[in-house]
């Protein structure tokens, strides 16, 4: 005879497999996607548009790296998304913590005023200034530069609240005392003291502004007009439309612009999704 | 430069079909695309939350993987999806005997096609999303009513839902802004920046596509920043309703 407690303890055993599979099921149907990509990303054109559809890896990867060339300066397109990418995240990193900082622990006039103001500038959907914001590209004589990328967005609200949330609680106002009475000036209390102890604040505002740059399209459809100033994502869609480009080309490319994200990704994974929920989050409640 | 009043916004609202044309798509975009996956984001979390002792980690990567990539690349991968000869997804219909789709080619299948891309690549924010906010309410809490006998069901409902409000009201927020700006997937999906906008019949036509349209490959300043001062003020208004409407059902 089976007793009640193991036919519960059986169902519960059934029905916490049953939720694994389907857990499982669903990501596959998420990282499948990526596999097909560097499928496609080795597929000479006649073996591409098969029936059925290439499920496993080809030997076309030289012919499409050479069709790749042909259409566009890729490693230009991929040393302008580096270039702006990490631009964009050092100078975020230092002007958000040195605003964060500010509004954290220095006591001025109108700072609430400041900071309420800066916070209701998140609520102002980012897309929809992309005239006025060409316009004023156009009169700076930025168009084609790497500048307008990264310089408009180096101190921005959601960088500027994050690190002033954390530092607000990470610093002791005694510290800062004891060091100006050593001494210390304040750029030198910014580097040697605020810093160091806002390295947590910093890699969730880094990874993201990276991410954010890396992925950037519309701002750079709209800057980008020249083949040499691209960044990746504006090279490759440039090619759609294009007649004799080769879709293994394309793929290629955007196999190529992938690696690093997913690289970043596997390594830090688990500090890459707590950070991005921490930083949202805290957004939210 | 001439002053012309408030000439483009009455273009706009009475003459210019392709801005309601585009508003439609963006809303229904808006609904198949960004908000409808909450429903099924919100049970995946809480299916993720259960005592599942292996692979936690690895499933919170792999849902995660789609957000972190960018919407061009993912754009074009889907678009050789939906080939409509040589397509994975046309081939999986064949093989289950159903007659093909022509995705892209059909103004009545492009919208259905983008919604389908944008739920892979923001079902798992969103899941991940909720499973934070799961894991931030006390286990004592579900303890103690499991205590007093209440079911799953209730706990769900009278618990757990009422306190991942805040949570929901920021992810389907954040969801309704990114909706409503949505440009990279459909204008890479429907031939980019050189083809007709929105591609066929205008189906795929956002509202952000046609201000890029109207402003950059018109030269429209004008009439591209009317666009984006009636899109401001929708965008404003829905998530003050929701704002409201939520506030309301929490009371």
């Amino acid at each position: 005879m089976i007793s009640d407690k193991k036919i519960q303890h059986l169902s519960i055993k059934i029905s916490t497999t049953f939720l694994f599979l389907i857990l499982l099921i669903v990501s596959i149907f998420f990282v499948y996607p990526f596999y097909y990509v560097f499928v496609l990303a080795s597929r000479e054109r006649a073996n591409m548009f098969t029936v059925p559809p290439p499920f496993w890896f080809g030997n076309g990867i030289r012919q499409n790296y050479t069709s790749l060339l042909q259409n566009l300066p890729f490693w230009r397109n991929m040393f302008n998304s580096t270039g702006i990418a990490v631009l964009a995240t050092v100078t975020t990193i230092f002007f958000c913590t040195m605003a964060g900082f500010a509004f954290a622990k220095y006591k001025f006039k109108g700072k609430d005023f400041l900071f309420n103001f800066i916070l209701a500038t998140l609520a102002i959907p980012q897309l929809l200034g992309i005239i006025p914001f060409f316009k004023m590209m156009v009169w700076l004589n930025w168009i084609n530069t790497w500048l307008p990328l990264f310089v408009p967005t180096m101190a921005n609200a959601f960088g500027i609240f994050l690190m002033r949330q954390y530092l607000e609680g990470s610093i002791p106002i005694d510290l800062l005392d004891a060091a100006r009475i050593d001494g210390m000036k304040e750029f030198k209390i910014l580097l040697r003291i605020v810093f160091p102890l806002a390295r947590p604040a910093i890699a969730v505002l880094g990874i993201s502004t990276f991410i954010g740059s890396w992925n950037n399209f519309f701002g750079a459809l709209v800057i980008l007009r020249d083949k040499n100033s691209y960044t990746v994502p504006v090279a490759l869609s440039s090619l759609l439309g294009v007649h004799n480009v080769d879709f293994g080309a394309i793929m290629l490319g955007t196999a190529l612009a992938l690696i690093p994200l997913l690289l970043i990704f596997i390594f830090f994974s688990k500090q890459i999704i707590a950070s991005l929920l921490a930083g949202s989050l805290k957004g939210a409640i | 430069m001439e002053y012309v009043g408030f000439k483009n916004f009455i273009y706009l609202l009475k003459r210019d079909d392709f801005f309601w044309k585009s508003l439609y798509n963006t809303f229904f975009l808006l609904i198949a695309g960004s908000l409808l996956q909450h429903i099924i984001a919100l049970p995946l979390a809480v299916i993720l939350n259960t005592k599942i002792n292996r692979g936690k980690e690895f499933f919170k990567t792999a849902y995660f993987l789609p957000y972190i990539t960018s919407s061009v690349s993912v754009a074009f991968l889907f678009g050789y999806f939906f080939d409509r000869n040589f397509g994975l997804f046309n081939y999986i219909f064949s093989l289950l005997n159903l007659p093909k789709i022509m995705w892209f080619s059909d103004p009545a299948t492009v919208k259905p096609a983008i919604a389908i891309l944008l739920n892979w690549r923001w079902i798992g924010w969103n899941t991940i999303l909720y499973f934070a906010g799961l894991q931030s309410i006390p286990e004592e809490l579900i303890e103690s009513a499991k205590v007093e006998g209440a079911n799953q069901y209730y706990i769900f409902f009278h618990i757990i839902l009422p306190l991942l409000i805040p949570v929901i009201f920021f992810a389907v927020s954040l969801s309704i802004i990114f909706g409503m700006q949505l440009f990279d997937e459909p204008l890479i999906l429907t031939g980019g920046v050189r083809g007709n906008p929105g591609g066929v019949d205008n189906a795929g036509l956002t509202t952000l596509i046609y201000l890029y349209t109207v402003g950059f490959r018109w030269g429209k300043f004008g009439l591209g920043c009317t666009i984006s001062w009636v899109l401001f003020f929708i965008i404003i208004s829905i998530t003050v309703v929701f704002k409201k409407i939520l506030e309301r059902i929490q009371n």
